[in-house]
């Protein structure tokens, strides 16, 4: 029995029903159902927001030089990426353009997040789902010594280094208070690798933590502060003045040594510890190759870091642009954000009312009127839900589909559509990867293929900082300082009504803002993030989401504990407090309810 | 090294604190958590014996922004932090477990550490839709917020969210997003505003709770008077601009790389108060007028909803003279700047006073 999806999963309900509530180390708030068969195959996947904070609501009518800020507020943990957004959604809106040193320097901050978020969430909050922490107390360290120093040439490698590290560790877990490794799955089977790559590992848990604060300095520099960094609608905030007077405040040869400085170190760090260490567990997981989902069969990229300014067309882009569908690697298809046949969003299974909810809605005219109602089935109450009715409404996520199709959007699919264009700076290094652990092509739509795909691209976002460190310096040589256009700055040049999307590839996958400017002021606002293409819950023809689609045929070893639904889910790095805000055209009046 | 298993008896005594200190700041804990004198000696017994103080860090509607921030921290490190100064049992953004291996950790604390674990809330729950636009564990946030408050030795709020409401109780406030101090009225609240705070200044918040065994002497809002007793603009290193006049008037024009002041950009620094222009951000690398853009204000209670970004400071009711930087400014500023420097020169110390005049979130 069960339920064929269009998108050709076969959904089977009837097994034992499993609750994650929370999912933890992601960003804000979710919850996983799932259910089991007899051998604890998980024959169903539900996947739920669990939040909503209503943002686009509160942009209406504000001035839309101030929206990034707004928005980059959806999320501290890809910081900028929505200011990023938003700053190009208006200037596309207004046909404001930028000077090349401002699109260098949003380059080499949209980089420097990709490096960080990259580094972040495989160490701090998807390492925990291969690495088993308290295995690493049994490490010979000689040995750990022995293993580190066969695949990299890290000087952080010695015996003494990680003898003291378990001793250190080993102080830490007899005292008894586990802190943030408390009640983990330490010792399921479900973990694989020996006790020295543990060692190994939590070693590069601490030394990622130390390094992932250098990161970000880039940030500072140029935005005065990291989380949530200063943006400008016309380019960027930060003067360039490398000698003349007053150059000590600015961005002089001081700042750009210490911009180049940290490039130097995280090319190094990604070469030398988050590749490597990605191979080598993956060494360990190679034939665990499940959680592909919809990876093999639809992904979505809509391409970023411009080589030029102001062109934001697929040939200036260096992260690849296009849409593959039916697992067919032959063709990418264009996509355009603009089409109101292209982009749609359904709400039959999200906690919204539409007229109409057979019918997906554009977001340049998106409605959002919430609507809070647990499905006929669900268990518990609207305040203690206990089973959730994936028939019902059951996500504060919106279904996004791309002429249709459910699909994944993040680093794999960036990568795979780079992959299918042929170009070298992606294939290579995927069928290098492939290579060293000698598994095929199709290893790829995996859990582990996620992963890696991560960590290829943390390496390629590094060499490219350099590149555009490299370009920034030269246009200030050749004599161009100028970082900010202030042509169309004031409001009274702007035309009565407009209308313009903004896009990135954030750390996460495809982000899009669509704004329509009226009189000066926002009148509608919408974003649709990576989080709410992954997140999202089923539409009316039935197709899931590409988390639901991951977790499908996975098996459990223990479906008391969670670990390889964490496992898979983490290799997407949902970011909930981005996928769940969407905007009603009036900014209606919400009912409101005391609690206690 | 070494100090893992230290008790956060002998880390306070190792800093200079003496045990009759030690006995006092129990029993103001016991007080505060209205439990009487045998209270007292069990929490004192229990941080004589406990290695590190537990913190619970929970989140409600928020961008984990104060997380992040909190992990940038230069001295202390934050592993340092994590493994030898706190037990960070409960932090959902990076614990091992989830489901209900996590809600265990919730019930374990508030039965085991009753009276002696920090509750440090990131983020602020949302009373409308019965609180289910934040749900956790298939509940409203708001509950567990209240039933882990209720056992706690003390509570920060974290970041603008918990303290003030932040960008999600921006008017119009769709989900009724609400400060924790307006759930949670039987406790003292240790604000810690900023979007997100400064790095250093959180791990300072916790670091002195362990340090000096009590809590940081508050203002009358509820915020560190160590990082928030004075404004930006006090301690900005443009001010002298300001004081003389000398305006950045459009992004990227002579003065702006010149480095002057950001006033006329629109700059919340005169009425800002925060530790940015001193602790600056990141290890010290800068701070937002340092790379150019004025201060937004994000430590300010509303500070979504004071208008643009960019519109100057001229809204401020309440003036007061000071009276050299005014004369200065007159002075240097000239025929076309003058106007700007009447404004510019005036402070807005009274501002602290002021209260939030347009902005009601929980009405």
């Amino acid at each position: 029995m069960g339920i064929q999806t269009p998108n050709g999963f076969n959904l089977d309900n009837s097994g034992k029903r499993i609750v994650v509530d929370p999912v933890t180390r992601i960003e804000g708030h979710m919850r996983v159902e799932v259910n089991v068969d007899a051998d604890n195959v998980i024959r169903n996947a539900v996947s739920t927001g669990t939040m909503w904070r209503g943002i686009e609501v509160i942009l209406k009518n504000r001035d839309p030089r101030d929206a990034w800020a707004f928005t980059e507020r959806i999320c501290g943990v890809c910081t900028g990426t929505h200011a990023l957004t938003s700053v190009r959604a208006v200037e596309n809106a207004l046909g404001i353009t930028i000077p090349e040193n401002a699109n260098s320097i949003r380059n080499l901050m949209q980089l420097a997040l990709q490096v960080h978020d990259h580094i972040v969430h495989f160490y701090h909050l998807h390492a925990l789902d291969w690495v088993d922490v308290v295995s690493a107390l049994s490490a010979d360290p000689r040995a750990t010594s022995t293993l580190a120093q066969s695949i990299s040439n890290w000087p952080l490698s010695s015996p003494g280094y990680f003898k003291d590290l378990q001793t250190r560790l080993k102080k830490f877990v007899e005292s008894g208070q586990l802190g943030p490794f408390k009640n983990g799955y330490w010792g399921s089977k479900a973990y694989r690798l020996p006790p020295e790559a543990n060692l190994m590992a939590v070693a590069h848990y601490l030394e990622a933590l130390d390094f992932q604060k250098e990161i970000v300095k880039i940030h500072t520099v140029f935005g005065g502060k990291n989380p949530h960094p200063n943006w400008l609608v016309g380019g960027v905030p930060c003067p360039i003045n490398v000698d003349g007077t007053g150059a000590v405040g600015a961005i002089n040869m001081e700042r750009l040594n210490l911009i180049s400085s940290i490039i130097d170190r995280l090319i190094e760090f990604n070469e030398m510890v988050y590749l490597p260490d990605v191979a080598a567990i993956g060494s360990f997981y190679k034939d665990w190759l499940y959680g592909g989902g919809l990876s093999g069969k639809s992904v979505l990229s809509y391409g970023d870091v411009p080589e030029h300014a102001n062109d934001y067309s697929a040939k200036s882009l260096k992260l690849p642009r296009g849409a593959i569908i039916n697992g067919n690697l032959s063709e990418v298809f264009p996509v355009d954000l603009a089409n109101p046949d292209e982009i749609q969003e359904f709400v039959v299974h999200s906690w919204y009312k539409y007229p109409d909810e057979t019918k997906g809605l554009h977001p340049w005219d998106g409605v959002t009127e919430p609507n809070y109602v647990l499905g006929a089935n669900a268990k518990g109450t609207k305040t203690a839900i206990e089973q959730l009715d994936e028939a019902g409404k059951y996500s504060w996520i919106k279904a996004p589909r791309w002429k249709g199709h459910a699909m994944e959007v993040g680093p794999l699919a960036r990568w795979i559509v780079g992959y299918a264009q042929n170009k070298a700076e992606f294939k290579d290094p995927v069928d290098k990867f492939l290579k060293d652990l000698n598994l095929p092509t199709s290893a790829l739509f995996s859990t582990l293929g996620r992963t890696a795909a991560r960590a290829l691209e943390s390496v390629w976002a590094g060499r490219q900082m350099r590149y555009f460190q490299d370009k920034l310096v030269a246009n200030i040589k050749a004599g161009d300082s100028s970082t900010a256009n202030v042509d169309k700055w004031k409001p009274e040049s702007w035309p009565k009504e407009a209308k313009g999307v903004g896009f990135t590839e954030a750390p996460r996958g495809a982000l899009a803002h669509w704004i329509k400017i009226k009189d000066t002021k926002i009148d509608n606002y919408q974003c649709v993030v990576p989080t709410t293409w992954n997140g999202s819950p089923r539409d009316p023809k039935g197709n899931i989401g590409a988390f639901e689609a991951s977790l499908m045929n996975t098996p459990m070893v223990n479906p008391e504990q969670p670990l390889e639904i964490l496992r898979t889910i983490h290799s997407f790095d949902p970011c909930l407090a981005c996928s769940t805000h969407v905007m009603s055209p009036d900014g209606q009046e919400l009912a409101k309810v005391k609690v206690r | 090294m070494g100090t893992a298993t230290e008790t956060f008896y002998s880390v306070i005594r190792r800093q200079g604190i003496t045990r009759r200190s030690f006995h006092k700041f129990c029993s103001l804990t016991a007080t505060s958590l209205g439990l009487g004198p045998l209270a007292a000696s069990r929490i004192a017994n229990a941080l004589e014996t406990k290695p590190r103080v537990p913190v619970i860090w929970m989140h409600g509607l928020e961008c984990t922004c104060c997380s992040e921030s909190f992990i940038r921290s230069a001295h202390p490190l934050v592993k340092d932090a994590v493994l030898s100064m706190i037990s960070l049992d409960y932090d959902d953004t990076i614990m091992a477990a989830a489901g209900h291996q996590a809600e265990a950790i919730l019930d374990e604390t508030r039965a085991k550490h009753k009276g002696q674990y920090i509750l440090a809330v990131e983020g602020n729950p949302p009373l409308n839709e019965g609180g289910m636009f934040c749900i956790d564990g298939g509940k409203p946030f708001v509950e567990k917020l209240k039933l882990m408050a209720e056992d706690a030795m003390a509570i920060i709020a974290w970041g603008a969210c918990a303290s003030w409401g932040c960008v999600q109780a921006a008017k119009p406030n769709p989900t009724q997003a609400t400060p924790i101090d307006k759930v949670i009225t039987n406790k003292p609240i240790i604000k810690v505003p900023g979007c997100p705070p400064i790095a250093e200044v959180m791990t300072g918040v916790v670091t002195f709770i362990t340090t000096f065994g009590k809590l940081p002497e508050l203002d009358r809002q509820g915020r560190p008077k160590m990082f928030y007793s004075q404004r930006i603009h006090d301690k900005c290193y443009r001010r002298p601009h300001f004081d003389a006049g000398q305006f950045v008037e459009e992004w990227d024009d002579e003065a702006a790389r010149k480095g002057y002041c950001l006033y006329k950009m629109g700059c919340k620094g005169p009425t800002t108060y925060n530790a940015c222009s001193t602790v600056r951000w990141n290890g010290g690398v800068s701070f937002p007028i340092q790379s150019g853009h004025g201060c937004i204000g994000c430590s300010e209670d509303g500070f979504w909803d004071k208008g643009s970004f960019y519109d100057r400071l001229t809204t401020i009711k309440q003036f007061g003279i000071e009276k050299n930087a005014d004369q200065i400014g007159m002075v240097a500023a000239g025929a076309v700047g003058a106007a700007v420097a009447a404004h510019a020169a005036v402070t807005a110390v009274k501002r602290l006073a002021s209260k939030r005049e347009d902005v009601d979130h929980n009405s």
